[in-house]
């Protein structure tokens, strides 16, 4: 290292560290901001010699980032990781300049950014899970960032674990020397129908996808079987069967945990392992725990545009209990909330329905379209207050907030773990 | 009207990138609350289009808006159901198609199916994205709120008249927004516009039903948002006043 990229290092641990002490946030992005101000080349120097395993996609990134971090913790050596889903460089450099240099690495890459980590870590295992629309107001149409995922990874050196379930993911990431198809699933197709190589139509049917012009689903290297008991497994080529347990609930999670494990195992640690330590993490980053809201017991759960929406619907719609929605529209939501025209709230009728959030007028309306009843409160607590209030007393699940990017993370601030 | 209001989304398979499939639903909900019975059908670009009164066409990326041009142009239906008198509300790339020629993502042109008499060309400068206010010129329509988000520049031939004037945000490029023809009508107010501007809605189902006194519906959650939105893009002075005013 330089006596430049030395200081850059130090610049953005103190930094960090300082402002983690005054109490100015996670200290995550200023320290990084400042390190590559200093060096720019930083990333590659703090990537230079070191296992990296980057994870990147439209929905899941944080939990799925976290779960392969604990299963190569399994390693008995320390892993660092941006768990506070600071996912872009700054973001980056500051995960890695607060460890050892030799460290193993686990880092959640926004999807716009993955040609440029790719390029700068030449990470060893890169997970690439789903992608999607969102925040159409400032992100890339989402072909062009499969197009741009494609020409990074032809030149990648690492492993990529991919979904095979998702035309864009393997229109990305096919182009890569060394792939692992997964059967990751998607439930969300609106966005998939347009063939990324040819531009003509995909059409789906049960477990394969084809367009005319060739591009179809690959075999995957893993499947995914879900028993209508919820029950899933995940079955290897060589015949292994192994069943994939979680703390945390939904479909989803259970899929990108299994693509997690392929990861982890790529790197060292047997699936089977993998999967038992990803089974012991019980909420990520304030997402799917149990949290008291005003005295209120609430599960949290983020979505964040119409794919992440249908899987936790899935999640949600069963139940019973009182739902309260938050939806905001700042810059890290996105400033359009057009997309909630794209989210299936008929299925949330009956329930006891609460809308929240700066855009609670543009929820309301949609909600009134989709044959919603529901009341709507300016503050999140006060509605989490009115929907359990609302709900039956005599039933034992907690209120389910579901809040997209902001409105969710304004929630947990006013929060305290139950 | 014989049989029941036939609403058609027009190929969400390929323009339905913005919540786009909200207008055909706002339009159902809207004639169903009055007692007419109605229909909505969403057609992907697979099928041949129905016979409807009513079509919604909405945004979409660049390949999918070629496909749908030519699957459209190639279909026929829109067009002469549009002779026989369908009322067509098209938004966003939607508004591209339905004119005379659009720009592919190289720049070169595409021709439209030229419902409008409207020219788009690749703006130079950068996309246009953000609120939109615009006071249209549509009668009993009054001021529109929405959100756009492209790159177009559009030109209006003589056979159309603009949708109204722009007071904030881009539109068409030259202070107007939009176009509308008979009972055709195209917009740059992208994704289900209609939720925010009811009046609008109400007008394409004056001309789909051919009743001229559609009877009132409780808005008052449209109007808020209404309020909301016109407060966010006007800014504040315009808030004073209009508390002012009450």
């Amino acid at each position: 290292m330089t006596a430049r990229t030395r200081a850059a290092v130090f610049a953005t641990a103190s930094l960090n560290a300082l402002s983690r002490r005054l109490g100015l946030g996670g200290g995550t992005v200023a320290g990084g901001r400042l390190g590559l101000a200093i060096a720019p080349n930083l990333l590659e120097v703090l990537g230079s010699g070191r296992t990296t395993a980057v994870v990147s996609g439209t929905n899941g990134k944080t939990t799925t980032t976290r779960l392969l971090a604990a299963a190569l913790e399994e390693k008995g050596s320390p892993v660092l990781t941006n768990a506070t889903g600071s996912n872009m460089p700054a973001g980056h450099v500051a995960a890695l300049a607060g460890g050892p240099g030799d460290a193993t690495a686990v880092l959640e890459v926004d999807e716009g950014y993955v040609p440029t980590i790719v390029r700068a870590l030449d990470p060893a295992v890169v997970v690439l899970l789903n992608l999607s629309r969102d925040q159409l107001d400032r992100s890339n149409e989402v072909r062009m960032v499969a197009t741009r995922w494609r020409h990074a990874l032809a030149e990648a050196a690492g492993t990529v674990v991919a979904n095979a379930d998702d035309p864009l993911v393997v229109f990305g990431a096919q182009s890569a020397p060394s792939v692992v198809w997964v059967a990751g699933g998607i439930r969300w197709r609106s966005d998939a129908s347009g063939c990324p190589a040819c531009g003509g139509r995909i059409r789906f049917s049960e477990r394969a996808w084809s367009c005319d012009c060739g591009f179809a689903r690959p075999t995957p290297d893993v499947e995914v079987d879900e028993d209508p008991d919820a029950t899933t497994t995940a079955v290897f080529a060589d015949g292994r069967r192994l069943g994939v347990v979680l703390s945390i609930p939904g479909s989803f999670n259970r899929r990108n945990a299994v693509l997690a494990a392929v990861g982890a195992e790529v790197l060292g640690v047997p699936a089977d392992r993998a999967l038992a330590a990803m089974g012991r993490i019980e909420g990520v980053a304030g997402r799917f725990s149990l949290h008291t809201v005003g005295g209120v017991p609430t599960r949290l759960l983020l979505a964040k545009n119409p794919a992440g929406w249908e899987e936790l619907l899935a999640l949600v719609a069963p139940g019973t209990s009182p739902v309260v929605v938050a939806i905001n529209a700042r810059i890290a939501d996105g400033r359009d909330p057009s997309w909630l025209w794209d989210v299936a709230f008929e299925r949330l009728a009956g329930r006891p329905v609460v809308a929240t959030g700066e855009r609670s007028a543009d929820l309301s309306v949609r909600l009134d379209y989709a044959g919603v009843q529901h009341e709507r409160v300016a503050d999140p607590v006060a509605a989490v207050a009115l929907a359990s209030r609302l709900g039956d007393s005599g039933d034992p699940d907690p209120v389910e907030f579901i809040g997209n990017y902001t409105a969710f993370h304004d929630l947990l601030r006013a929060t305290a773990p139950s | 009207m014989k049989g029941p209001l036939r609403i058609v989304v027009v190929y969400p398979d390929l323009l339905g990138t913005y919540g786009d499939g909200g207008n055909g639903l706002v339009l159902a909900r809207r004639a169903e609350r009055r007692g007419i019975r109605t229909e909505l059908i969403e057609t992907t670009s697979d099928d041949p289009l129905p016979v409807a009164d009513l079509y919604t066409l909405g945004g979409g990326e660049d390949g999918p808006q070629v496909q749908a041009t030519q699957s459209l142009a190639g279909d026929g239906r829109l067009a002469r159901a549009v002779d026989d008198g369908a009322a067509v509300l098209a938004v966003c790339a939607g508004y591209q198609i339905v004119g005379t020629t659009f720009p592919t993502a190289d720049g070169s042109a595409v021709d439209g199916i030229g419902l409008l008499d409207v020219a788009t060309v690749k703006g130079e400068g950068r996309r246009a994205v953000g609120e939109i206010v615009v006071d249209a010129e549509v009668p009993g329509v009054g001021a529109l709120t929405g959100f756009e988000n492209h790159g177009g520049v559009t030109t209006l031939g003589p056979g159309v008249r603009a949708l109204g004037r722009v007071r904030v945000g881009v539109g068409n490029g030259d202070r107007t927004d939009g176009a509308w023809s008979g009972r055709v009508v195209g917009t740059y107010l992208h994704g289900p516009a209609l939720a925010r501007n009811p009046a609008l809605a109400d007008r394409l189902l004056s001309w789909a039903t051919g009743q001229d006194e559609l009877a009132p519906l409780d808005d008052w959650r449209e109007q808020a948002l209404r309020t909301e939105r016109f407060d966010a893009a006007l800014g504040r002075r315009w808030a004073r006043r209009r508390r002012r005013g009450r």
